[in-house]
């Protein structure tokens, strides 16, 4: 399975015949029931600081127990304020830039870059990054990575006992457009198993690395496919406990994006959240 | 854009997992600094959860300015070989600011870059980005390294504002041959103090 050592806390670790510690408590696996009635108690606490009227939650809270890898990873006092209003040098208003001898033209085709063609069901996704305020962000760094179409990462702690397939590595990077816009080809990934819970799922995804101008909107994420029917059993999406927002995880198909007899065409826009320099865009 | 539209809803953040790695990490990533730089320094420590156990699958970068508090805008963090599809690693001579690193199976991390000058009321520091699995938000930090000058420690606007024995959480320890130690504890007493920018 993939996931096994890290994903893996370590009372499940412990194969069943081995003796436990005397004062540990004896833990049994939890099931899917039991993370879906948290991921049910997560929502109705957000949705009733909703009706409370509490502003909409954009991002997962850092502590949300149903991924249970989150509960001794979370910070648990609250973030200081930088109001960068006040602070116009802040080294986080500006970003690393990267350029031509950063990306190849064959990085943004996943499909490409071994001798032969990989398994699957060849996609393209494009789409838009921008700034909250809608403008394109140009010239930055896309990275993606995902598992192959049988749900098998090519990385050596995955161990899930599905194929790997030697014409598919499952990495690109590219940088935007003028309009911000950018465009991958790949093979859409398979839905995998972890081990947060018994029988946990993962629908199928791309992680997404990006960049913004200014370093305050660094964003790593995940792209969803539209109508995966595993999307409610999955406490990574459910983290996002606002509906509207979950939904932004999830790409569109557009058919005019797929082209006749070579690929299917999915569109997903990027929002930066973080506040940018924008003295700097307007001088350019 | 005026100022009246409405800002457009983000999208949101998303733990980077535990597979990033064949995919994010990249040779020279960690080295920053231009070859035989004389103002090179190394800042390392291990990255720490809850339970003091290290973090062997947390991702940090780091931004900040050249020596002189130039912010570069320089690429060539991550140079691809078009030959064989690989990396080339940086030139050895342009400074891009930009530093990536993996913590290994001890939730260590070390980075060569070049000792940030100051800017405006700062002291020198360079930002820190952490992401991990479990982690379902990035997290914001900043590295202090000290210029044996007390005064701008004191004067910077955010260590100024923390109690003291939370500002100890963001200032690297001076050590030998230009190291500097910083650890991340990303929960717990001694947690680091995080950052959030509006
Ligand atoms: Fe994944």
């Amino acid at each position: 399975m993939p996931e096994v050592t890290p994903e893996t806390p370590p009372e499940t670790t412990r194969s069943p015949a081995a003796p436990l510690p005397e004062q540990a408590p004896v833990q049994r696996e939890l099931t899917q029931a039991d993370i879906d009635r948290q991921i049910a108690r997560e929502r109705q606490a957000y949705e009733k600081d909703l009706a409370g009227g509490a502003e909409p939650r954009h991002h997962p809270p850092r502590d949300y127990a149903p991924y249970r890898s989150s509960i001794l990873r979370h910070p648990t006092q609250p973030p200081v304020a930088i109001d960068t209003r006040l602070d116009p040098e802040a080294v986080e208003l500006s970003s690393p830039a990267f350029g031509r001898t950063d990306v190849t033209e064959l990085d943004s085709d996943l499909t490409r870059q071994h001798q032969g063609e990989p398994l699957g069901e060849r996609i393209t996704v494009s789409g838009r990054l921008l700034d909250r305020d809608g403008r394109p962000v140009r010239g930055q760094l896309i990275e993606l990575w995902q598992a192959n179409a049988s749900g098998r990462y090519a990385h050596q702690r995955d161990q899930h006992p599905a194929p790997l397939d030697p014409n598919f590595t499952g990495v690109g990077r590219v940088l935007t457009g003028d309009d911000g816009s950018y465009s991958f080809t790949t093979v859409k990934p398979g839905a995998y198993p972890w081990r947060n819970h018994a029988n946990a799922w993962r629908p199928a995804h791309i992680h997404f690395s990006l960049f913004g101008t200014a370093f305050t909107q660094r964003l790593v994420t995940q792209m969803y496919f539209p109508g995966d029917p595993l999307f409610a059993y999955d406490p990574i999406l459910q983290s996002v406990t606002d509906e509207a927002a979950r939904a932004r995880l999830v790409a569109a198909y557009d058919h005019d994006l797929s082209r006749p007899e070579w690929s299917l065409g999915y569109r997903w826009d990027i929002v930066l959240d973080g506040p940018a320099a924008t003295w700097i865009e307007e001088g350019r | 854009m005026s100022p009246q539209t409405p800002p457009t809803p983000p999208t949101p953040s998303h733990t980077i997992g535990p597979f990033y790695g064949y995919a994010l990490p990249f040779p020279g990533g960690p080295d920053a600094a231009p070859h035989a730089h004389p103002d090179t320094i190394t800042v390392h420590g291990r990255v720490l959860d809850g339970a003091g156990a290290p973090v062997p699958d947390a991702l940090l970068e780091f931004w900040g300015p050249d020596a002189e508090g130039q912010l570069p805008q320089q690429g060539g963090s991550l140079r691809r070989d078009p030959v064989t599809g690989g990396f080339l690693g940086r030139n050895g001579v342009d400074f891009t600011g930009f530093v990536r690193v993996a913590t290994d199976a001890d939730g260590h991390w070390a980075i060569r870059t070049l000792r940030p000058g100051a800017r405006g009321g700062h002291a020198p520091h360079l930002s820190v980005c952490v992401f991990a699995r479990g982690l379902t938000h990035h997290l914001f930090t900043r590295v202090y390294v000290p210029n044996g000058d007390p005064a701008s420690a004191a004067a910077d606007p955010l260590l100024a504002a923390l109690p003291p024995e939370r500002r100890t959480t963001l200032i690297a320890t001076p050590g030998p041959h230009a190291t500097h130690r910083f650890d991340l504890r990303l929960q717990g007493p001694d947690e680091t103090v995080f950052l959030e920018f509006s």
